[in-house]
């Protein structure tokens, strides 16, 4: 980048340099004022920031076994194919082995046997389909930290027809599936004091373990957050790899452009 | 004609290839000063062609159907071998396609490129522009998602807001009572044939007319005023090929990198290129929080908000639609407003450059606001914006005229 910008003024003329500084200025400008925007669009509740490393394939592969094994018996993921997960380092055989638990061919998309009008019925409304479920929640804030808050904020309401609510997506419809492993929390709402007065603040406490503890479950979450973050594009590690090489090519384009630009431009006065 | 025995002697007996290459390329004089605000014209050419291309491909894996749309885009991304590459390059192309003509229409304002003997390039590059608009706007639907669908709601929504023959035009515009698999089809229809045909005439007019009477330059000055005796070429001009042709090529190479970057990193530009929100199925059902335009659009959208009340009995959104037509109708009526001695700015006058500064920044706020969810505050600041914008070009043609220019010199510098 630096290479490419000081090449890039010692073509232009001489008067130009204020005004490319002024263009860079304005881009600065513009680019922190986006990063603004998007800080103040985010929602009032906080959300934990997601440890998710798409380049580990363990970890896409304990999230892809969570995601079949507790996602889609509910949820689909219509657009992506059994097979796709050679992506994160898995043979046909270890998919079929592992990951189907319906009739589906290895070349088949994640479909769900549930019907969509059943579901609406059981839940109230259809469970969603999960294929960019990541990229699609990242409108204001980061979808791989809300699903990993939203994730592990279930709670026990008896007030739900499923029995539970959550903090992050209050009366969501769907309930916590992953709860055999979490435990059951419940919320606790404490007042404190502060310099403004009261305030009410909720807190989750875990009043039933589950089999994992919350470390190993908070670790899970973030595998399967992980995994949803892939699913929702696939080809975004390839498509960054290949873009290195791209902009490698690029870069000896500008180059023999710029010898070529000033090889004929020697004459011009 | 005859001597020549060669192929290109053949079809020039019968087409006039060598006459054309001259008169457009390389006997055509450009004038030798043009900066770095002259790339921005040959890229948006280059982008058009991207487009198309790209275009094709889309065409060829992409299903006009409301029940099938939003999938046949993932089937692109996902499973069409170098499918997320031909996307991206369309959506990414989609807005620097915006950003190079907003610039290319900006260096027209900084040297007075609209003015007399160009008027007609002017026109033309306007009507590019509002065919680049309905261009998008068609083609934003197609990915069938929740901004996609309640975008055109709310765009065709507009039309309803005429008093009278409104929401019959908006239930004609649509084909049905809410944005359907008719109106899909019809936006496909558009966005694929009609607008790129209509696109493809007004650029090749836009050139004609540009080559017929010659480019303007950074000093607004005439290269054609003075001639060599001998030659009769302009003495300041160079001929387009291969000196532009050349440095052409290094800009599409910076442009590419800057292109690139986006495309393999960050296709989304953070939602502002590629909306978060749109990679949810369209739901006729629910209505999303916030509706909202892409960045190109934004300034528009900001005025539509600004107008909040009604007037002569006619509901508001109707006037927020008169403003906004207006807004884009006058760029037409410019070359007839500025009265200015010179064209460039170089050579302007405070007032002049001081109208342009705030124009620009009025543009720039319009468009943040139109990011912004609306508040009352947003609203008159829009109105106040709104103000600048309009008085830029209704009061041109007195302080263009009052303004005190410097001279212009006799030759390019």
């Amino acid at each position: 980048m630096q290479t490419r910008t000081g090449k890039n003024n010692m073509m232009i003329h001489p008067t130009m340099h204020s005004v490319m500084r002024f263009a860079a200025r304005v881009i600065a400008v513009l680019m922190l004022a986006g990063v603004a925007f998007g800080a103040a669009a985010e929602e009032g509740f906080h959300l934990d920031k997601a440890p998710i490393n798409e380049r580990d394939a363990l970890s896409l592969q304990r999230g892809a076994r969570l995601f079949t094994n507790y996602c889609l018996s509910c949820h689909s993921a219509k657009y992506m194919r059994y097979n796709r997960l050679h992506d994160i380092g898995l043979s046909d055989k270890e998919i079929e082995n592992n990951l189907i638990f319906t009739d589906a061919k290895v070349g088949d998309e994640m479909k769900v046997a549930m019907d969509s009008k059943d579901a609406a019925n059981w839940f109230g409304k259809a469970p969603p389909d999960l294929s960019v479920i990541a990229r699609s929640l990242s409108e204001g804030h980061n979808g791989a930290d809300f699903l990993y808050t939203y994730l592990r904020s279930f709670y026990r309401d008896p007030k739900r027809p499923t029995g539970w609510n959550n903090l992050v997506y209050p009366n969501v419809a769907m309930p916590n599936v992953l709860w055999q492993l979490q435990g059951v929390q419940v919320l606790k709402t404490e007042k404190v004091k502060d310099s403004e007065g009261q305030q009410e603040v909720h807190k989750l406490v875990l009043a039933k373990p589950g089999t994992m503890t919350p470390m190993e479950y908070d670790q899970a979450v973030a595998d399967l957050v992980n995994y949803l973050v892939y699913q929702s594009e696939p080809v975004r590690l390839e498509r960054q790899t290949i873009g290195i090489y791209v902009l490698i090519f690029l870069a000896i384009f500008l180059l023999l452009a710029y010898l070529l630009k000033r090889e004929y431009w020697k004459d011009v006065h | 004609m005859s001597e020549k025995s060669s192929l290109l002697g053949w079809i020039d007996d019968r087409f006039p290839l060598t006459s054309t290459w001259k008169k457009h390329l390389s006997e055509y004089y450009a004038p030798k000063n043009f900066n770095f605000w002259y790339y921005f014209g040959s890229l948006a050419l280059l982008i058009l062609v991207l487009q198309i291309v790209t275009g094709i491909f889309l065409t060829m894996n992409y299903k006009p159907d409301a029940n099938l749309a939003f999938g046949s885009v993932e089937y692109i991304m996902r499973d069409v071998p170098g499918g997320w590459f031909i996307r991206y390059l369309h959506s990414t192309g989609a807005s620097m396609f915006f950003i190079v003509v907003y610039l290319h229409m900006f260096r027209g304002l900084l040297y007075g490129s609209f003015r007399k003997p160009r008027e007609l390039v002017w026109l033309f590059g306007t009507l590019i522009y509002v065919c680049l608009m309905a261009e998008a706007f068609f083609g934003y639907l197609l990915p069938w998602g929740q901004m996609s669908y309640w975008g055109a709601q709310v765009i065709v929504n507009l039309f309803g807001a005429i008093p009278g023959f409104g929401p019959d035009l908006a239930l004609w515009i649509r084909g049905d009572y809410v944005v359907g698999d008719a109106t899909l089809n019809r936006f496909f229809a558009f966005h694929v044939i009609a607008v790129p045909l209509v696109l493809l005439a007004l650029v090749v007019s836009h050139i004609v007319a540009l080559h017929e009477v010659g480019s303007n330059n950074p000093d607004g000055v005439e290269i054609k005023k003075h001639k060599d005796p001998v030659t009769h070429l302009p003495l300041d001009g160079i001929p387009f090929h291969p000196y532009y042709t050349v440095k052409d090529t290094f800009g599409v190479a910076v442009f590419l990198i800057v292109f690139a970057i986006i495309v393999f990193f960050t296709p989304e530009m953070h939602g502002y290129f590629l909306e978060y929100n749109n990679f949810q199925p369209a739901n006729p059902l629910q209505t999303p929080p916030e509706i909202r335009p892409v960045w190109y659009f934004t300034p528009y959208y900001a005025m539509l908000r600004g107008i909040t009340y009604p007037l002569f009995g006619v509901d508001a959104k109707f006037w927020g639609v008169v403003v906004i037509a207006c807004a884009v109708l006058i760029y037409f009526a410019l070359p007839w407003l500025d009265r200015g001695k010179v064209k460039s700015i170089r050579y302007r006058g405070p007032i002049f450059k001081t109208a342009l500064t705030l124009f620009v920044i009025a543009v720039l706020w319009l468009g943040y606001l139109g990011t912004q969810p609306p508040t009352v505050l947003a609203n008159h600041t829009a109105d106040i914006l709104m103000l600048i914008y309009f008085g830029f070009f209704l009061l041109m043609p007195w302080y263009s005229r009052l303004d005190k220019c410097k001279p212009e010199p006799e030759r390019t510098t």
